[in-house]
């Protein structure tokens, strides 16, 4: 398993050095340029500020630096943000990132398994449509919709929670935008494990299990949800990537400082070093994922092997 | 278990906020429009820093709570008979945080610094007027001949290029805050780092999180620290008007720096005079491209600025926030005469103008056979998107085919800056100081950075260098006057609206004076309970 | 996985598999009322769209600067008191002194007056506004310093409302909805071809080549792909057609997995091997035998696949980056009702309940397709 992992992390390499030629190239394609902006600048103050960021250099000068400089370590500075390197606006914003979306996705299984469950043991009954229609409606409304309207019923009429803002690990600012993200994998979710149970529910050891006369919430517990709960997280690769999505809204919304606006921000500022420094983070972290759910599923289902 | 732990720590997180009330009371909490891109005064281009670095630091002149210039650090200033030479007086009592005096080298060695091509400072050329400024950063002269000299501590003397009579008000401009010398030596760019930070305003620098909050503490050192009610500021960047508004309602910001357009109508209603709009300094227009040819002729142009009925705009797109513009110039604007040119359709009815326009068409050869196609570029923008559709429906009348096409800001203004590639281009542009001359360069035939007409007249030229001479101002404003008829006459670009400035502001912040230049320094504020 | 290798066991004559793979599968749908009620809901969005934007009383692009943000409703506008108001407004820039104003049922009677001579231009004032219409003037004093005119009043249908520019709801709603499913369609479309030639390809030939092919789709997966899709749509503008092939560019991954994984069950199937046997070159084989069985997942597939590519315009359209006017598309209208949401919530609520009914059906559709095409359910 271990060779297998590290075997895997090898084979990352050159998928990340893929991505990182991709972007700087698809990056520097895009008409304007970082200091383009509602104010002209004056062409020698232009001059000044292409030679202080290096961006009077041919371009493959440009990228072999931004390569060389990558492999010690350094993603340069950011070319907006000038008070900052582009490590230290991903330093400060990847571990609320990281926050909010492993609350999201903790949350989305835990509430989409439980109502996933429902639904199977009541299959065809009102419960199973009631459950996933709540659930499909979860899918259908846009989260840039669901976020200001919790905002409004719980920060503004209900003046339960803030607005906005965040501060580390505080529930309170955590629960609307967590719960706006997790709404749609919900939803997703708990069909996932709606159908995987139902399935369960009819194999051999369950029917087994229920002859013995073993009371239903362990059969549940102990027999089915382990084995429904396999196409769940293989889906947890697709969902840590919608979150990534969804958290450029939320952060937007509910003004969190993650790194989630660095991509769209910076993509319209063309802050380039921040973009390639955001697609290096986001793909390091979809490798990582994947990886581990792959792990998880080995552990999960004991017919899979990785040698 | 899963929810009683929400309830246990939900109540843990009321009992938090209940006992920050008390400290609350002194922080202002402040909505901004975004994060800096730098709190470095010779980097800083934007708005937003403009805000911060008003309470990090004080100039030689700083604007009072109705942006009048007041003394700052120079108690006093001296101009020569020929309008070149400034000497400043500064106060002796003027501290750095650390309790280093400011002193006229400290002023020297900013003013040097900011034209210093390495520094690369985004808005050096606002203080071009400056003798050598222009050459120094463009690499054409060195350093230490720029017209800066410290006489002696509390002495500086600045020697201008060509007379200018809107200098001092420059003066109060971030770029001509300054720097504490020993900081930037030692930490070069990371002086501007929290840790690192000496300043010399009401306000020092406490921390910097970004996308989360700046907080800002009060300067014991600041030479009127026993005037600064206001303790502590925590600026909240919002990039989305929206969330600023949400958090306003729910009490948790005293003010928010823009509003959405979309809620003006609403916010108006329901929060009645915490709503603050106000006049400033700044035109929203429409630059026509008049090196294409099917817009080259002054009177298809003048047809089509005729029929655009602005009251619609100002009123019905932009919700009352903005008002209509029959000039270039705001009006408001320091140095400028009584009577200022405009539009002489400005009085007609739209229906004059509109049969009138329909006349200056035809007459160009424009009719129901041959329609007029026009494509205007924006950038993106719920506000700049109506505004488009709506001129275009007006354009109608006059049988003209609009298309739209949409950039990103970015790819915007690099279209109109590099390859002019444009028919109608929205563009707006806000005044960095009160004086006409900052509104009608913009369209002298060599500024090819806003020249966004691509106008080309030698006589407005001409009426624009002729101004640039005239130190007397009534007769400087006269000149300018004229050129600004010029431009109204040939309207290579059509102004559309005159921005205002629009605000919310809590009962509980007092001290916030709306005006021209939308600065409000903490310094000026207090908050009751 | 487990439904495709499932469905393969459904294959019953090799010489026509599909038939009655569809015939069965199709007979089991029927049986699915709320499957069914989604593709009829379906089909009704489909007609909409098409022919919704055509049979509307108004375009989706025309302007009513009178009616900026008027709230839905199915009485028409302007309602009966507020015409004297509008006719006042209208007629404000010319400058007279109005006297009264009278409505009697689809005309209207005003006086008016003035110091100098009236120009019987004037009610062109009122011709104007959309709302009067056959303006003239009924009666001139002898020194033509007051006058009479009459003017029929059209009265406007706007069942959604209008937009902040004073265009129906409506229609917009309507066009929104044929761009959203053109968008959906066609980026489907596009992962469709991509998917199934690649992950087709893959599964047939087998061996080295499937394992190369199959590594680049893993290589693809960790590509942060909506990033990519974000910064093309900045680049390249907001071009609908390149919006669909970014999209479906995106999209096709899963496609290719899927159908790989079910050539390679059915390339071990008798009739496969039949035909391999006779001679039949493998893009016959391919064309003939391979895709067509791996359609039926597909298909599933293909249903979740389009709100997917729906949610994703309008996620694009909340960044800025949507459709261009003065074309608009679902997301383009959620997002701007999202703005005003507070103040005007029909602009919402008429657009997102368009969207979320239509996912609804989708979604429904979708399932009753996968229990369908899945003997072991039921």
């Amino acid at each position: 398993m271990l060779s297998y992992a590290l075997k895997r992390l090898l084979g990352a390499v050159p998928t990340l050095f893929f991505i990182i030629t991709a972007a700087f190239f698809l990056m520097r394609v895009a008409p304007g340029g970082p200091f383009d902006q509602e104010r002209t600048l004056e062409p020698s103050v232009m001059a000044n500020l292409n030679a202080t960021f290096g961006l009077d250099e041919p371009l493959h000068v440009q990228y072999w630096m931004y390569l060389k400089n990558l492999a010690q370590g350094d993603m340069g500075p950011s070319f907006v943000y000038r008070d900052f390197k582009v490590h230290e606006l991903l330093g400060s914003g990847l571990p609320v990132s990281i926050q909010l979306g492993l609350s999201a996705l903790v949350l989305a299984f835990v509430v989409g398994a439980m109502l996933g469950c429902i639904a199977a043991l009541r299959q065809n009954s009102w419960v199973d449509y009631l459950v996933i229609s709540v659930a499909t409606f979860g899918i259908t409304v846009p989260n840039f919709v669901v976020a200001p309207v919790l905002a409004l019923i719980f920060a503004i009429w209900l003046n339960l929670l803030p607005a906005g803002g965040w501060e580390n690990w505080s529930l309170q600012h955590m629960l609307l935008p967590v719960v706006t993200l997790a709404l749609p994998q919900v939803a997703v979710i708990a069909r996932l494990i709606r159908g995987a149970m139902i399935e369960a529910l009819r194999s051999d050891h369950v029917r087994t299990a229920r002859a013995y006369g073993l009371p239903t919430r362990r059969i549940v517990v102990y027999h089915a949800l382990r084995a429904a709960s396999l196409p769940a997280v293989t889906y947890l690769g697709p969902a840590a990537a919608a979150l990534l999505t969804g958290s450029i809204v939320v952060e937007q919304i509910f003004g969190i400082p993650g790194i989630g606006r660095y991509f769209v921000q910076g993509a319209l500022n063309r802050d380039y070093t921040l973009v390639m420094g955001t697609v290096i983070i986001v793909a390091v972290f979809v490798v990582l994922f994947n990886l581990l759910v792959d792990l998880a599923y080995a552990a999960l289902d004991p017919r899979v092997r990785y040698d | 278990m899963l929810f009683r732990q929400f309830g246990a720590l939900a109540a843990a997180g009321a009992i938090t906020a209940a006992l920050a009330v008390p400290a609350a009371a002194q922080t202002y909490f402040r909505g901004s429009d975004g994060d800096p891109e730098t709190l470095d005064q010779h980097k800083t281009s934007t708005v937003v820093e403009a805000n911060l670095l008003r309470d990090l630091y004080e100039g030689l002149v700083v604007y009072d709570s109705k942006a009048q210039i007041i003394p700052g650090v120079a108690e006093s200033w001296e101009v020569s008979e020929d309008g070149l030479v400034y000497t400043f007086t500064l106060r002796q009592d003027a501290k750095w945080s650390n309790g280093d005096p400011v002193t006229a080298g400290d002023f020297v060695y900013s003013l040097k610094r900011i034209q210093n091509p390495e520094t690369a400072a985004k808005y050096a050329s606002i203080l071009y007027p400056i003798k050598n400024a222009e050459a120094i950063n463009s690499g054409e002269a060195e350093v230490d001949t720029l017209g800066v000299k410290a006489v002696d501590d509390y002495t500086l003397e600045i020697t201008l290029e060509q007379p200018t009579p809107y200098f001092v008000e420059l003066l109060q401009h971030q770029t001509a805050l300054p720097v504490h010398p020993a900081s930037v030596e030692e930490h070069g760019t990371d002086f501007v780092q929290p840790e690192n930070m000496v300043s010399n305003g009401a306000y020092t620098l406490e921390s910097f999180v970004p996308n989360d909050k700046i907080v800002l503490v009060k300067n014991d050192a600041f030479r009127e620290a026993d005037q600064v009610q206001i303790a502590r500021v925590e600026v909240l960047p919002f990039e989305d008007r929206a969330t600023c508004v949400r958090r306003f309602e729910a009490n948790e910001v005293h003010s928010c720096s823009d509003l959405p357009g979309e809620q003006i109508e609403r916010l108006k209603e329901t929060l009645g005079d915490k709503v603050h709009i106000a006049p400033y300094l700044g035109v929203y227009y429409y630059g026509i491209n008049t090196k294409k040819e099917h817009l080259s002729d002054p009177n298809v142009r003048q047809a089509l600025s005729m029929v655009i009925d602005r009251e619609f705009l100002a009123d019905e797109i932009f919700s009352g926030t903005m008002v209509p513009a029959y000039s270039w110039v705001p009006p408001g604007i320091g140095n400028y005469t009584e009577d200022a040119p405009q539009f002489e359709y400005a009085d007609m009815s739209m229906l004059d103008r509109e049969d009138e326009a329909l006349r200056l068409m035809e007459e160009a050869g424009y009719g129901p056979d041959n329609p007029l196609k026009i494509e205007i570029s924006y950038n993106t923008s719920e506000n700049h998107k109506n505004a488009a559709t709506a001129i275009a429906d007006m354009w109608a009348t006059l049988g003209v085919e609009t298309t739209f096409n949409v950039r990103d800001a970015s790819a915007h203004y690099a279209m109109l800056r590099d390859e002019k590639v444009h028919d109608v281009a929205r563009a707006g542009w806000i005044g960095d100081y009160s004086d006409p001359q900052n509104f009608l360069f913009l369209n002298e035939s060599h500024n090819t950075g806003f020249n966004y007409g691509n106008y080309e007249n030698p006589e407005y030229d001409a009426l624009m260098d002729k101004a640039a001479a005239e130190t007397d101002l009534a007769a400087r404003a006269e000149i300018l006057a004229e050129a600004e008829a010029v431009f109204l006459r040939d309207v290579p670009q059509i102004p559309l609206l005159y921005y205002s400035s629009r605000s919310l502001v809590s009962d509980k912040l007092q001290g916030w004076e709306d005006n021209i230049q939308n600065a409000h320094a903490t310094r000026w504020m207090s908050i009751v309970e | 996985m487990t439904d495709q290798t499932a469905l393969s066991l459904d294959q019953e004559a090799p010489a026509r598999p599909s038939r009655s793979l569809w015939a069965t599968a199709f007979m089991r749908l029927k049986r699915n009322a709320l499957a069914m009620i989604s593709l009829a809901v379906l089909v009704l969005y489909v007609i909409a769209g098409i022919i919704g934007p055509e049979v509307t009383n108004h375009h989706y692009a025309e302007v009513y600067p009178e009616f900026v943000k008027v709230p839905a409703s199915l009485e028409g506008y302007p309602r009966a008191d507020e015409i004297p108001d509008l006719a006042e407004s209208a007629l404000a820039r010319a400058r007279l002194d109005l006297g009264q104003i009278t409505v009697d049922g689809d005309t209207i009677r005003v006086e008016a007056s003035s110091s100098r001579e009236i120009d019987p231009r004037v009610t062109r004032y009122l011709d104007r506004s959309d709302l009067f219409s056959n303006s003239r003037i009924a009666e001139t004093s002898a020194d033509g310093t007051s006058v009479v005119m009459e003017s029929d009043v059209e009265r406007l249908h706007f069942y959604f409302g209008t937009d902040a520019n004073g265009r129906d709801l409506l229609a917009r709603t309507l066009i929104s909805v044929r761009v959203s499913l053109m968008i959906g369609a066609l980026a489907t479309g596009v992962a469709l071809i991509i998917g199934v030639l690649y992950g087709a390809t893959a599964g047939f030939i087998g061996g080295r080549v499937d394992n190369l092919m199959m590594r680049i789709v893993d290589v693809l997966y960790s590509l942060p792909f909506i990033f990519f899709v974000i910064l093309l749509v900045v680049f390249f503008g907001r071009n609908v057609v390149l919006m669909f092939i970014a999209v479906g560019a995106v999209e096709w991954l899963d496609m290719a997995r899927i159908v790989r994984g079910q050539t390679l069950s059915l390339k071990n199937r008798e009739f496969v091997q039949a035909a391999e046997a006779l001679g039949v070159r493998s893009s016959g084989i391919l064309k003939r035998h391979i895709i067509p069985n791996t359609l039926g997942p597909v298909i599933i597939y293909m249903t979740l696949l389009i709100p997917k590519v729906i949610l994703l315009e309008s996620f694009l359209s909340f960044l800025g980056l949507g459709v261009q006017e003065p074309l608009t598309s679902l997301g383009v209208l959620i997002s701007e009702g999202a703005k005003n949401m507070r103040g005007d919530a029909y602009m919402l609520f008429f657009p997102a309940a368009t969207l979320t009914l239509l996912l609804f059906a989708l979604n429904f559709l979708g399932d009753g397709l996968r229990d369908a095409l899945d003997p072991k359910d039921r």
